[in-house]
């Protein structure tokens, strides 16, 4: 879904964007990482894998079979991919598939999915590979970024699952995806396996309980097309935008500051959050102490003692915090600002 | 593992749990390796192999140091052990602030209390806690230790004391709360000694041979908690119930009177669960009506004459309300529960209802718990509501019944906040999720709910 | 967030513009602060863009890396950044006084008294945002295991002579930054935040020029549409009229502005080199102009936030410091001190992940400072306590009753109980322990009682009457005075006893090995 389309539709337009040195750095990482006909990638993974994984000796040279996964749309895509699944099952021996194209049923809907890469080990198991551009320094890397990545790769692995159950007997889903980033300051690149069992499990619930598919959305990359309202392209709406927006505010959606670093329709939702007077656009957990009080103006006429029921122990706390903090602001005057400002030059 | 199923046959509770014992004891006294873990799920009977693996280690001749997390859980082991084992000198290791330990433990003389260690040498058994025994300086360390609720310390608690063993029974439940920082750790988590860490996680990446045990066998939860509490959270070191279904059973003298507290104490009575479930509705968290409705269903279940009958007796016994608890998630519910109780004409207090946080309800036992569900009525639900441990500790505390209070919508507040946490390289993840496990023991309720508007 | 914080925030709203959320100025602000105002590349980890640095609002230095992906020009600006900061690091150095400190003596094992020296006053460091933070870090980590020519001759790529120590004085920056209460390191947008709340939500108050807007809206402006504006606006091309405050750059600029500038410079820098004799002189202007023009952009996007810090340094000065600043600032002084002198005893750089127990002794050193700065912000400021009653974590009002009582003892001393009449609920129970502040600094220990009627509640002091069984004047306070009690100790206690590293025990993996770190291998993939 371009949520930046819609944004720019909705008159909301975001600061999402991507700088042309982090694309260029990006793809030419992601090149590098599966040059040599994936053996580096594959050498990474080995390295990495423990127990009877392990076993399996690392590929030499041109031991990593790459097919050719090109075919006419979508469904043409995929129904390649499930293919070539099959084959490297089969053949029991290490092949990459260079962003396969998956299927998954979203609420009802077709949803393409694009991972970067999938692994087909010789024992017939599959790992899902997540190629980011983010460094590893030292071995850590930025904890929301690999979370990310690890709930993205979560919905790779469900959308596999099916075809490992269709495809092949034997074949299963590895509960760990490698993640690759550049090492350290340099464009070598490091790995880690990310255990994506709890991103399974909350996905599969979400799934099931048929919400939070926006979520699930939000954790896809962009490219990444929703039947729904996107052609095959993946760019043009079939829908007007008009009739978008309309749905995007039947949903209601729980605007909260997190949004703002997530989704690029966070600024409209939050800019309706404001005009409501929503308690929630100060931080989620502004919310927690205020009880069934939802708007700023509710609050500080309960704080003031002109609203409310003072038996009601959110009202009742609200208002000691207030008689509190007046009692504490009381001696030392009016706010300290001032002062400052007048030596300063006018914007 | 040390569950031993025949196959064929149906499951021996007593039988695997002793033999899960004897193999501990077997690694304690015998065993090569320097350290031993036992995973302790609810109430499968951690202090008892605490105090009889203390007990076999001094009777070998072997002294030994006991390091327990705070100084409740001091005094009680320092309490079983000199109740059971009259000719055992016990130290008492406490600190110098005042009023450091409890006065009952004077009335044995065979128990020594002091602040310093050197007027303890020479004793079985010394016993103290971890931050204790971090300022303690000894000369020569001792041979055996039993670090007692070893998952709720930290790494560098352990790595404050563990210079004064040679060797150390670890024994701990890793399904209750994790122990944590107020401030950030992140630069070092990955690490196998991130000092934030448990103390049991630490030990393990550093010495992966360990011996490891699981007790296998829930002797409190009864058969209608044991499986929910296992599955919830224990997905993958399950556990069973030592009793079987109808073997525990709850009854009341007095009957319903059609309200919803007494139609969810029957529901209770029947299954070993209720949710009694109060309108939707956004509240701050000393909800008046849910505390309210905490301290009715605790009013009703006194009035009514409970009695249970258990393994532990053939006829039954008064419920009385030492034997039942309310559990909360944050002190001012508590205190708010306390009041309610108090209104009631409940006294909640030493030998009355217990009222308390997950944090200070770890390790107690009762027969039936009431609990105020911590998403109810949430707006939010933030990492420190979804915290497994403490939906863990709240489910897990009775030998009968728990019967939660709470708000209609929580399942529509958990859709609303998707499990969205930081991954950090190198964590050996924790299970289950609170957001999944919270979802699966809401399912679990929903088949026991009593819908009412107080 | 508390409840009052919240209310703040709401007040906020109503007056456009921020309310105060202190009635004191909690940090240290150094008479001669080091602005650091940095950019770095898209996509790319710890490779600087540009930076302004300096300790005179009025004449910034600029630096510039013309095309952010070539080593030699990285290591150009490093050794720039380094003769920018280091003598302002070390002008701190030898102006010292001495202190009595109790060390271990190595022979007898007894804790001795020794003179050591501790540095008068220590620099001071201020990046305008919590990421800003963060890149003082990861710029200390890739400088730091840089080797020079003199270090290593036969080094591929040898760093100029003081990037390593640079480094290092990052890198210690960087981790005191992590010191609850410290003020070596210090983001503009947590100074701020700390002392002002507007009417939006912590995270969007992380863009200093929105946090500013709110606390000091241009004239007839409201605070929310000042920080949307300083948040949003664009010009015709699309470009961000108030630049973020970095260290990452607005994509927008990336492509429309400076993409088109470093290719031209490129270019230009290629002509240069290949120019034949004849054009030489015209080829060296062109690359003059595009390097020209580079720096003017990259100034263009710093000199805003440059500002913005300055101006609020101006909004902070304007506060009265805490009285318990200048003693946290002793403490930065004493971890100043102690880095200079392991770089004068030519120990290595730190290492790049710290062993099991000093991660452990920093660790409990940052909750033990965590609780320190939490107390001791109480104290100084009366919104902060509000805070704490209103959490239950302390309670203030009138004395109502004094009775004096005494202890059984030998020689009796004074117990007397103090009845005082409050609308605050604290969460005490029987025997509590209580600290209460008397006015010459020093702590009085006192213990829960009772709760009375018509919310009046009973201590017992015991401490801090004296030595005698008369309680020294002042010491006992008086019906009609206003007193303040805490549940929480002001002086609160380190954490455990640790062992040297070397023994370190076999449950953490035993002592570790003593290896040094070697440098990052250089490889040809620095270079794109």
């Amino acid at each position: 879904m371009d949520k930046a389309a819609l944004a720019r539709a909705l008159g909301s337009p975001a600061t999402f964007g991507q700088s042309q040195f982090a694309f260029v750095r990006g793809h030419a990482f992601e090149a590098r990482v599966k040059a040599d006909g994936g053996t580096e990638l594959v050498r990474l993974l080995h390295a990495r894998l423990a127990g009877a994984a392990a076993a399996a000796p690392p590929p030499g040279p041109d031991d990593v079979r790459i097919p050719d996964l090109t075919a006419a749309g979508p469904e043409g895509r995929t129904a390649r991919t499930a293919l070539a699944l099959r084959e490297a099952t089969a053949a029991g021996r290490w092949t990459l598939l260079d962003h396969p194209l998956l299927a998954m049923d979203v609420a009802g809907t077709p949803a393409y999915l694009e991972p970067d890469a999938v692994v087909v080990h010789p024992d017939g198991s599959w790992t899902v590979v997540e190629i980011k551009s983010f460094a590893m320094v030292d071995g850590s890397a930025d904890a929301a970024k690999v979370g990310a990545a690890a709930r993205q790769a979560a919905v790779y692995a469900l959308a596999l699952e099916p075809l490992a159950g269709r495809v092949a007997s034997g074949a299963t889903v590895r509960h760990e995806v490698l993640l690759v980033c550049p090492k350290d300051f340099s464009n070598v690149p490091d790995a880690a396996l990310v255990d994506i069992r709890k991103q399974l499990a909350t996905t599969r619930r979400q799934l099931g309980r048929l919400t939070g598919v926006a979520d699930i959305a939000a954790a896809l990359p962009e490219g990444t097309s929703f039947d729904l309202c996107l052609a095959d392209d993946g760019r043009t709406p079939r829908r007007p935008s008009g009739e978008l927006a309309e749905a995007l505010d039947a949903v209601a959606p729980a605007y909260a500051p997190e949004c703002l670093a997530a989704c690029e329709l966070a600024f409209h939702c939050r800019a309706r959050a404001r005009a409501e007077g929503s308690v929630q656009t100060l931080g989620r957990g502004a919310r927690a102490e205020l009880g069934g009080l939802t708007t700023i103006e509710s609050v500080l006429a309960a704080a003031a003692g002109e609203a409310g029921d003072p038996d009601d122990p959110a009202v009742a706390a609200l208002r000691r915090a207030a008689a509190l903090r007046a009692e504490a602001l009381a001696p030392c005057g009016a706010e300290p600002v001032p002062a400052a400002r007048k030596e300063l030059p006018c914007h | 593992m040390t569950v031993r199923m025949a196959p064929g046959r149906a499951f021996d509770p007593a039988g695997a749990a002793a033999a899960a014992t004897d193999a501990i004891l077997r690694d304690t006294l015998h065993s090569p390796h320097r350290g031993v873990v036992v995973d302790s799920p609810p109430g499968a009977g951690k202090s008892t192999l605490v105090v009889r693996a203390a007990r076999e280690l001094a009777a070998a001749g072997r002294p030994l140091m006991i390091v327990a997390q705070t100084n409740a859980q001091v005094d009680d082991l320092v309490l079983r052990l000199a109740e059971q084992d009259p000719g055992l000198p016990v130290g008492r290791l406490h600190s110098s602030d005042r009023h450091p330990y409890d006065p009952a433990l004077d009335a044995f003389d065979h128990v020594v209390p002091s602040a310093r260690v050197a007027e303890l040498a020479g004793l079985d058994v010394v016993v103290s806690t971890a931050a204790k025994w971090a300022h303690t300086k000894v000369a020569e360390p001792w041979g055996h230790a039993i670090v007692d609720e070893a998952y709720q310390m930290r790494s560098d608690a352990l790595l404050a004391v563990a210079g004064l063993f040679e060797r150390a029974l670890f024994v701990g439940d890793p399904g209750q709360l994790d122990p944590f920082s107020v401030v950030g750790a992140e630069q070092w988590a990955g690490l196998s000694y991130d000092p934030s860490a448990s103390a049991v996680s630490t030990l393990l990446a550093h010495n992966p041979d360990l011996p490891q045990h699981r007790l296998p066998v829930s002797w409190r939860l009864p058969a209608s908690a044991a499986p929910l509490v296992s599955d919830a959270f224990y997905p993958y070191t399950p556990f069973r119930s030592g009793t079987g279904h109808g073997e525990r059973r709850m009854a009341f003298a007095v009957a319903s009177d059609g309200s919803g507290p007494d139609r969810v104490l029957d529901e209770a009575a029947g299954t070993g669960w209720g949710l009694l479930e109060l309108p939707a509705r956004h509240t701050p968290r000393t909800d008046p009506e849910a505390v309210g409705a905490v301290a009715l269903v605790v009013r009703r279940l006194l009035d009514r004459g409970g009695a249970v009958t258990s393994e532990r007796s053939p006829d039954p016994v008064p419920l009385t309300a030492d034997r039942v608890a309310v559990g909360t998630a944050h002190r001012d519910q508590a205190a708010a529960v306390r009041a309610a109780l108090a209104g009631l004409g409940v006294d909640p207090g030493p030998g009355g209802v217990t009222v308390d946080t997950a944090n200070r309800l770890q390790g107690r036992e009762f027969d039936v718990t009431v609990v105020l569900h911590p998403l109810s009525g949430r707006p939010d639900a933030t990492a420190f509501h979804l915290e497994t441990g403490r939906l863990c500790v709240l489910a897990s505390r009775h030998r009968h019944a728990c019967i939660v209070v709470c708000r209609a919508g929580v399942d529509r507040l958990l859709d609303e906040h998707p499990s969205t946490d930081p991954v950090q390289l190198g964590v050996t993840v924790k299970f289950p999720d609170g957001w999944e496990a919270n979802h699966a023991v809401l399912a679990h309720l929903a088949e026991h709910r009593v819908a009412w508007r107080p | 967030m508390s409840l009052i914080g919240t209310l703040a925030r709401m007040e906020a709203v109503r007056e456009g513009r921020a309310r105060p959320l202190a009635t004191v100025r909690h940090r240290h602000l150094a008479a001669r602060p080091l602005v650091f105002v940095p950019l770095t590349t898209a996509g790319e980890a710890g490779a600087p863009l540009g930076a302004l640095v300096g300790t005179e609002r009025d004449a910034p230095r600029l630096l510039v890396v013309a095309q952010p992906r070539d080593r030699d020009m990285r290591f150009a600006f490093l050794a720039e950044l380094a003769d920018a900061m280091l003598p302002y690091v070390e002008a701190y150095g030898d102006a010292v006084e001495h202190e009595e400190r109790k060390e271990t003596d190595p022979e007898t094992g007894r804790k001795v008294p020794v003179e050591v020296e501790l540095c008068a006053d220590a620099p001071q460091l201020l990046v305008p945002s919590a990421a800003g933070v963060e890149y003082v870090r990861l710029l200390g980590r890739s400088m730091r295991f840089r080797r020079t020519a003199e270090q290593d001759p036969d080094a591929p790529h040898p760093a100029p002579p003081r990037v390593p120590l640079l480094g290092r004085w990052l890198t210690h920056f960087g981790e005191r930054a992590h010191v609850p209460g410290s003020s070596l390191l210090l983001a503009m947008t947590q100074l701020l935040g700390r002392h002002w709340a507007t009417g939006q939500s912590a995270l969007e108050d992380q863009h200093l020029g929105a946090l500013l807007a709110w606390i000091d809206p241009p004239d007839g402006m409201p605070g929310g549409q000042a920080a949307l504006r300083a948040e949003l606006e664009r010009d015709a091309d699309g470009l961000l009229i108030h630049p973020p405050a970095g260290p990452a750059t607005d994509p927008v600029f990336d492509n429309k502005r400076l993409a088109p500038a470093v290719t031209r410079y490129d270019r230009a820098r290629t002509e240069a080199l290949e120019a034949a004799p004849h054009r030489f002189a015209a080829a060296q202007e062109a690359l003059a102009d595009a390097d020209r023009a580079l720096r003017e952009l990259l100034a263009s996007q710093l000199r805003p936030t440059w500002d913005a810090v300055w101006h609020g340094v101006d909004l902070l000065r304007a506060l009265p410091e805490g009285a318990h600043v200048a003693e946290r600032w002793k403490r930065d002084r004493w971890s100043y001190t102690g880095h200079r002198d392991r770089v004068r005893a030519g120990e290595p750089p730190q290492p790049r992940r710290d062993d099991a127990v000093t991660a452990a002794r920093k660790l409990a050193a940052r909750e033990t400072a965590q609780a320190r700065l939490d107390a001791q912000e109480a104290l100084d400021d009366p919104l902060v306590m509000a805070a704490r009653r209103l959490a239950g974590e302390a309670f203030a009002g009138e004395v109502t009753e004094v009775v004096m009582e005494y202890t059984q003892a030998k020689v009796a001393r004074p117990r007397p109980l103090v009845t005082l009449r409050t609308a605050d609920g604290p969460h005490v129970a029987d025997g509590a322990t209580l600290h209460r502040a008397l006015p010459d600094g020093r702590t009085q220990s006192a213990e829960f009682v009772a709760y009375g009627p018509g919310g009046t509640l009973t201590v017992r002091l015991t401490g801090g009457m004296g030595r005698g069984k008369v309680p020294d004047t002042g010491s006992v306070p008086e019906p009609g005075h206003h007193v303040c009690w805490t549940l929480f100790d002001h002086a609160p206690r380190g954490g455990p006893d640790l062992p040297d590293p070397e023994q370190t025990p076999w449950t953490h993996g035993g002592p570790p090995a003593a290896v040094a770190e070697a440098p990052d291998p250089v490889t040809a993939e620095d270079r794109l």
